[in-house]
């Protein structure tokens, strides 16, 4: 399929009936021992391990956060709670757009396809922004990486959270180069929904994080 | 060929590759009222903050109960595992619940020899 032909696709062009798009996972179009796709199967595969590597951080953040601080500002007492709270409104409409992009791909809307995945890219890097405000505020607050054991947790709990989020906005962008350079057709949906998968498997654990960290008191 | 014409023609194209056996995917109005319900809550949790002597002990469970809601609606509705093949929902929950024993475990060992 041409570039010209791709973009050709006008905003509303199938109706929003058509939005209720058959799903691939029982399809005979997968010739795999399971009758699934092999690469969405490596996702959801990918993302139970990825339980196991944030269910350890966030372990060692609820176990160290109620140890006696010895050094520097103990991590409750200096959070920005109104500022975490809108980062996270952020972060959570950005699996609305994701899903909103999947849906127009789907529909070969590729111009709004563009416009969601765009639309989730930078509403993940203004969540990224955020967390750089606030690790700055905490380290001119006096709360450096290896201040004390909080911190420590804190920093590498919520460090690693926007190292997955910046990694979902270089694969959103990608998707994005692609789409415009005619590479991503209807048939590719599957690529839009596999990077979906990743970008709300981060808005997930950032749910918990945010419940968790922020919001139940030591 | 015409705009929509060539639109129409890929949908219908991606929809024979993928109808068979199929499960639908909810349209977007489902989406936005999801992400409704989303906001509420984190609105909600937020509101917590506020209040939290009034609340007193009821704090951590309303918090918690929020939180799985929100996990739930994501993971059930965005990801659409309410829609997808049992085999996903299994990988997920073992890790999942591999990471709530590492938690529990951590969480004992520390109590018991810390």
């Amino acid at each position: 399929m041409s570039v010209s032909e791709q973009t050709a696709a006008p905003a509303g062009a199938v109706p929003e009936g058509a939005a209720h798009v058959a799903h691939d996972a029982t399809t005979p179009a997968h010739h795999t021992s399971t009758g699934l796709s092999n690469e969405k199967l490596a996702m959801w595969l990918f993302l139970g391990s990825e339980c196991l590597l944030f269910g350890g951080l966030i372990s060692t953040f609820l176990l160290y956060r109620t140890r006696e601080v010895t050094a520097g500002p103990p991590v409750g007492d200096i959070y920005d709670i109104p500022f975490t709270s809108v980062s996270s409104f952020v972060l959570l409409m950005s699996s609305l757009t994701m899903v909103l992009a999947l849906s127009s791909i789907q529909r070969a809307d590729h111009r709004r396809a563009r416009t969601w995945l765009l639309t989730t890219a930078l509403l993940g890097a203004t969540f990224v922004a955020g967390q750089v405000y606030e690790f700055t505020t905490f380290v001119r607050e006096g709360l450096g990486y290896t201040t004390n054991l909080q911190g420590s947790a804190f920093y590498t709990l919520t460090g690693f959270h926007g190292v997955h989020v910046t990694l979902g906005i270089l694969m959103l962008l990608s998707l994005f180069v692609m789409s415009l350079r005619g590479r991503l057709p209807s048939g590719r949906a599957e690529t839009v929904e596999i990077v979906g998968l990743y970008w709300h498997f981060v808005d997930i654990v950032w749910i918990i994080i945010f419940t968790l960290v922020y919001l139940i008191p030591a | 060929m015409s705009e929509q014409t060539t639109a129409q023609v890929e949908h219908e194209e991606y929809e024979a590759q993928t109808e068979h056996g199929a499960h639908d995917h909810p349209g977007e109005r489902t989406y936005v009222g999801i992400a409704l319900i989303l906001a509420v809550l984190t609105a909600a949790e937020v509101a917590t903050y506020y209040f939290e002597d009034q609340l007193g002990g009821l704090l951590v469970p309303s918090l918690i109960i929020m939180m799985i809601v929100k996990f739930f609606l994501v993971v059930a509705w965005f990801m659409h595992l309410r829609f997808d093949s049992n085999l996903f929902t299994r990988m997920f929950v073992s890790g999942l619940l591999l990471a709530v024993g590492v938690y529990l475990a951590a969480l004992a060992t520390f109590r018991f020899f810390g």
